[in-house]
């Protein structure tokens, strides 16, 4: 039997997007024939504005060349205009006389610019704004003519007509409402851009009809409905798009707006889909390509036959790719209603921020001249985060949360290109521009994939989300973040389906889910083996293939592949006996670097892979356990030295570090966890930048949750305060489960409790007397199996295949 | 081109080596990294990642690919290449399953200056590409 036959109408960035997709999930399943009416490959029809403003070539903007459809096996006709779809005897046929059959039909025709019905719409010198061909004609018209008339201050006609003034054209934008940009921005953010766009010397004329276009054998000018004129040479309409229906509606398919979809992007007619601007989903069409992208995934889905991805309509945000212009807008930006508004302006700077809240959450969003935080307010709004814990602080930015925030850096737009934007991997704003334009990116994760900016630490992922959008326009976070590439089930759903259905083996957990690798990856088994093991505590099997080499090796890797080994020193306090067997260790395997690290413990660093089991031999002699400093576990409890030393202690903060550390050792966490008790407000432990910190007051002890020091420093924020170190134990266990189980791996304290919300947390530990006992219970029953120190398990034992190489070949 | 005969060394069982796991040969040129699969294949590649020379054999691996354990490169077993869009290629050498044991050849370590990434031959040359052992369970 033949591969069935899929055909494409429509070579825009929609449809090949299917392709793409489908290709890369079901490379065989289809003979693919795709028909353009534009003599090109695909193109990036959203840098058009910075071919028009002479910032790229069209030479830039090719996604598709045409070689790569031959190499793909893939017919291409291009510059070929399907008229007619036969649906009877399943064939398309174009105006050429070209024709082909198909199995399956996708629809992917776009969209047509509207005309305005005026007198002289139809004269040489009136252009539209929507693909190459009319950027030539306008880069053409701009090196003859002078005076050019844009109709429609909304984001295509701005940046049209800032296109035309860089090429060295007077410019007038008219528009009928008083607002530019009236569905993306407010009135303040719109009279903002306005003033911004004039200062740079456009001109504007505002609730402006247009009634004629005048002109002898060319456009002169244009006249208004109440009788002024302005000249022109060149008039470029860009007042709206409406999907191009016609083919579909000559075909007898069901149209409104657009071409009616359902949830599985399929028309009326099951066998031909459609996607991008030519449809109505849900009562909605879109223009902007992030939605696009969403509808194409699903789409190749379902015409790959996997059938579980649905398309749910998308929330979107809009960018305008204005040089200079920060602007931004997402939801429902206009507020009204029961919603709440929050407001900072600041007009000497140029900034204004509005944020629309309902039920505390962000609904809507709109800022001019400051736009660092779009990309973190879109993913609050997405993930319908409550906001009611960081309301006060909300409108400063993510920065002032207690994140370090970035060098200071909020603006991408004016850097150079030879900015570094990524610290870890050294990688500037030149190459992301580069990357994105170039390889034709559209999201975070490929642009991480390709640059590896903000791949490492992750601190610059605003500036390279600003990035993105300044280059591409608009953004879309998807609705749920898969785990990985090898599923579409986000981390809350792989944990609530290995508790609700008992799953204990990370293959039970594939076959159940429906792993698209056999074997998962290495972001996703690390994730699930630790989901396992803190759900089913005892039960699951903790597999060591699926623990990075640290927790392995329980040691930690060095650069040149030897380890480093930290033994536990209970809250930091040591004796004579142990810090000489720390040293004959040190000399007997020749360790070569022996160093205190900041959590108050001895590193020896350089230890051979093969020695590892006679070091941890010779520590546990000396009666030391692991430190875990290499696992995402409990790593150290930090005291100062409180009641028994010091003149200004309150409380004994030595004995509670040891007696938590004691607790709490050896539990496995979703990220690392530090701890740390102060004997007195001095905080000379430094608690108030650690997961849990305690500080001791004269009637008790402060509990502190949720700091962070390192690359984004963030102070703690207080849970409560307790009159006994019992209480406090007491706390800190119920705190640990619920971080346990409930955040998702690789989520620091910090990242998930401004997730949660610090009133959730406090709801369920201080709150809830009765909740905070089962969980602490919950926690001390987990570690009783934990509390296994790894290294006795391999001391002074021979484990060839873990610590021994195979052979050696002379 | 003249090929030297590949030298054949066997360098254990296939038990010796953990599903989804690595065990490592010295050898005079280098440490190479013998990987086994779910599905019970070894592939042999040197035991350094073309980034910053990690040891591959510590890495995580998932179908037949190993991801780095100091940067997170992912590397190819069959072909030695790094996952696209990242670059890199590190030298692989052929191996085979005899009499219960697995026999490591040493051809292209003679061939390969260690120090210097390793080219590929073309697609269709079949005789330099590394023969997969495929055990029976």
């Amino acid at each position: 039997m033949g591969k069935e036959r899929l055909v494409l109408v429509g070579n825009g960035m929609a449809g090949m997007k299917v392709i793409e997709e489908l290709l890369a999930i079901a490379p065989d399943r289809y003979d693919i024939t795709v028909f353009g009416a534009e003599p090109y490959g695909n193109y990036n029809r959203i840098l058009l504005s910075p071919v028009l403003a002479g910032d790229q070539t069209v030479d830039d903007i090719i996604l598709n060349r045409v070689e790569w459809y031959a190499e793909n096996g893939l017919t291409l006709h291009s510059g070929c205009e399907v008229i007619e779809i036969d649906r009877f005897h399943r064939r398309v046929i174009a105006a050429d006389g070209t024709s082909a059959p198909y199995d399956r039909l996708l629809l992917a025709t776009g969209s047509n610019p509207f005309i305005i019905p005026v007198p002289g719409n139809d004269l040489p010198g009136v252009l539209t704004y929507r693909d190459i061909h009319d950027v030539e004609a306008m880069l053409a018209a701009s090196r003859r003519q002078k005076e050019a008339v844009v109709i429609g201050g909304g984001l295509l006609g701005l940046e049209a007509a800032y296109g035309l003034m860089k090429q060295g054209m007077t410019v007038t934008v008219v528009h009928l409402e008083e607002t530019l940009m009236e569905r993306q921005l407010d009135r303040p953010a719109g009279e903002l851009l306005k003033h911004s766009l004039e200062a740079r010397g456009m001109r504007f004329l505002m609730k402006a009809q247009t009634a004629e276009i005048v002109g002898d054998g060319r456009v002169q000018a244009v006249r208004f409905a109440n009788g002024s004129e302005v000249p022109a040479d060149l008039v470029v309409m860009a007042v709206g798009i409406r999907p191009n229906t016609a083919l579909a509606q000559r075909a007898g398919l069901y149209c409104e707006r657009g071409v009616v979809v359902s949830d599985t992007l399929q028309t009326f007619d099951p066998r031909i889909y459609a996607v991008g601007e030519c449809v109505q989903h849900r009562g909605q069409c879109y223009g902007l390509v992030a939605p696009l992208f969403e509808q194409a995934k699903v789409c190749a889905n379902q015409l790959a036959e996997l059938g579980y991805r649905y398309y749910e309509g998308s929330v979107t945000s809009t960018k305008l790719k204005v040089t200079g212009v920060e602007l931004f807008s997402a939801g429902h930006f206009q507020g009204g209603g029961e919603c709440e508004e929050l407001l900072l302006q600041d007009s000497s700077a140029g900034v204004y921020k509005k944020l629309v809240i309902r039920d505390a959450q962000i609904v809507g969003a709109v800022m001019y001249g400051d736009t660092a935080d779009g990309a973190w307010y879109f993913q609050m709004m997405r993930d319908a985060t409550p906001i009611n814990d960081i309301r006060s602080t909300l409108l400063f930015g993510q920065a002032n949360l207690g994140d370090s925030g970035h060098g200071g850096v909020r603006q991408t737009a004016d850097l150079p290109d030879s900015a570094q934007i990524c610290d870890c991997n050294g990688v500037c704003k030149g190459t992301i521009v580069e990357a994105i334009v170039s390889k034709g990116l559209f999201t975070l994760e490929d642009v991480r994939a390709h640059t590896k900016a903000s791949a490492s630490c992750g601190s610059c992922t605003g500036l390279v989300q600003q990035i993105l959008q300044n280059t591409v326009g608009n953004y879309a976070t998807p609705a749920i973040t898969p785990l990985c590439r090898c599923t579409d089930h986000s981390h809350d759903q792989v944990r609530e389906t290995i508790r609700r259905h008992h799953l204990t083996s990370l293959e039970a957990v594939f076959a159940f889910m429906e792993w698209k690798t056999p074997d998962g990856c290495e972001k996703c088994r690390p994730a699930i083996n630790y989901y396992l093991i803190v759900t089913w505590p005892g039960e699951a099997i903790d597999d060591a293939q699926a623990r990075f080499v640290n927790e392995r090796m329980h040691a930690n890797i060095q650069k040149d592949g030897s380890y480093s080994v930290v033994p536990r020193m209970w809250g930091g306090v040591t004796n004579p006996a142990e810090l000489r067997a720390i040293a004959d260790v040190a000399e007997r395997y020749q360790i070569p670097t022996v160093k205190v690290t900041g959590g108050q413990r001895i590193d020896l660093l350089g230890v051979k892979k093969e020695d590892l089991p006679k070091v941890w031999g010779d520590l546990s002699k000396a009666g030391f356990v692991s430190g875990h400093a290499y696992g995402k576990a409990l790593r150290t409890v930090k005291t100062c030295v409180g009641t028994e030393w010091c003149r200004f202690g309150v409380q004994d903060s030595t004995r509670l570090g040891i007696e938590l550390e004691t607790m709490c050792w050896g539990t496995w966490t979703p990220h690392k966890v530090k701890m740390a008790v102060s004997g007195c407000p001095r905080n000379c432990a430094e608690a108030t930048i650690k997961d849990l910190g305690v500080v001791a007051i004269d009637s008790g002890w402060e509990i502190h949750v949720g700091g962070n020091g390192g690359m984004k420093v963030r102070a703690t924020e207080v849970l409560c305060r307790v009159e006994s170190a019992t209480a406090v134990k007491e706390y800190a266990a119920a705190y640990l489960q619920l971080y346990r189980e409930e955040a998702r791996y690789l989520e620091r304290t910090a990242h998930w409790i401004e997730r949660v919300g610090l009133s959730y947390v406090k709801q369920r530990l201080v709150d809830d007397a009765a909740g905070r006992k089962s969980l602490a219970e919950r926690f001390h029953a987990s570690q009783r199996q934990a509390q296994e120190d790894p290294w006795a398990k391999y001391a002074d034992k021979c484990h060839a295949d873990k610590f021994q190489t195979l052979q050696e070949v002379s | 081109m003249d090929r030297p005969t590949t030298n054949w060394i066997a360098v254990g069982k296939p038990d010796d080596i953990p599903v989804l796991g690595a065990r490592v040969v010295k050898t005079a040129r280098g440490p190479i990294a013998l990987f086994k699969t779910r599905t019970g294949e070894i592939f042999a590649l040197l035991d350094r990642c073309p980034h910053k020379n990690g040891p591959l054999s510590e890495g995580m691996v998932h179908g037949t690919t190993v991801t780095c354990p100091l940067h997170g490169l992912n590397i190819h077993l069959d072909n030695g290449k790094a996952v696209a869009p990242d670059k890199g290629c590190v030298p692989r050498f052929p191996v085979k399953l005899e009499d219960g044991r697995i026999w490591l050849g040493l051809t292209a370590l003679r061939q390969a200056d260690s120090s210097a990434p390793y080219t590929h031959s073309s697609e269709g040359d079949e005789g330099e590409r590394p023969r997969l052992a495929k055990l029976e369970k």
